[in-house]
């Protein structure tokens, strides 16, 4: 894979990541996050979700891929935050929910690293926000 | 409910070893749709510098979010685990982590705010390994809405 020019107001490739109920039951497994709004619409709307929502950490596990994938380097990516808004809402049925993820360089620092601010979306609405990312430039 | 401030800087005693697999990566890597196989193949991985496959960057949740529970059942925090949401979530990587890790996670208390009638906690867990090399930094904030319903 060649590696993607680093330079500040570089934009990532968008990336579109669609979530269904099957993605949500597999991260369940997977992280051992067993809360049952991400697979009980009767809890998830009991607790006042508008129904059955993605977990976050899956989300930022999504916005991720779209920088790890960029670079080539999962290894590079060393620091990392987001800020929950609001919740990916993932209807019962084959499409699910789409995950939305825009990138752009924000700053290359003397120090070999770069941040790259991301923005993600789900039906039009910001669902992540201050979601930077740090990879270490090869 | 009300956060007591004096929690700030309170520390817990270290996790048990938590021992990182090469199936239980290749699952996760699976889950968050990752198909780079320095997470699967560990000649891929060793190729590329690592002792064996790694873990995508956010798997460290796994780890420092199972050790934080650590907090909520501290009868000191009085938090109703009920309204409690992920607010928000930071990795500082040291390196990798990778297959055949013997992790200790060592959690503490970073902050305590009230705003707008939630509670906010947040945690901040070390990732070591068992010699206590740094692996990751993960700091959880935490959420608990306030009972009229409070916007988190």
């Amino acid at each position: 894979m060649s590696r993607p020019e680093i330079a500040v107001g570089t934009e990532l490739p968008d990336r579109t990541f669609p979530v269904t109920r099957a993605d949500l039951v597999r991260y369940a497994g997977a992280s051992k996050d067993f809360n049952p709004i991400h697979w009980s619409d009767r809890v998830a709307t009991a607790v006042g979700l508008p129904g059955v929502i993605a977990h976050g950490m899956l989300t930022m596990a999504l916005a991720a891929r779209a920088v790890t994938e960029w670079t080539g380097d999962p290894a590079a990516l060393v620091e990392y935050q987001v800020r929950f808004g609001r919740p990916v809402v993932v209807p019962d049925d084959d499409a699910g929910a789409e995950v939305v993820v825009r990138g752009r360089v924000a700053s290359v620092g003397d120090d070999g690293r770069a941040r790259i601010d991301l923005t993600v979306t789900s039906s039009g609405e910001k669902v992540l926000s201050l979601a930077r990312a740090v990879v270490r430039i090869p | 409910m009300t956060l007591d401030r004096g929690l700030v800087g309170r520390s817990y005693p270290p996790s048990a070893v938590h021992e990182v697999g090469r199936v239980v990566l290749a699952e996760f890597a699976a889950a968050v749709g990752v198909t780079d196989p320095v997470h699967l193949d560990p000649e891929v991985a060793r190729a590329a510098g690592h002792p064996d496959v790694i873990a995508p960057p956010t798997y460290a949740v796994v780890v420092s979010l199972g050790a934080a529970n650590v907090v909520l059942d501290d009868p000191d925090v009085s938090l109703d685990y009920s309204r409690v949401v992920h607010g928000e979530q930071r990795f500082a990587h040291h390196r990798p982590i990778r297959a055949g890790d013997r992790l200790v996670a060592t959690t503490s208390i970073e902050a305590v705010r009230s705003v707008g009638g939630n509670d906010l906690l947040t945690t901040r867990v070390e990732l070591t390994t068992e010699d206590g090399e740094a692996v990751c930094t993960a700091t959880t904030m935490l959420v608990a809405r306030g009972a009229d319903g409070g916007a988190a």
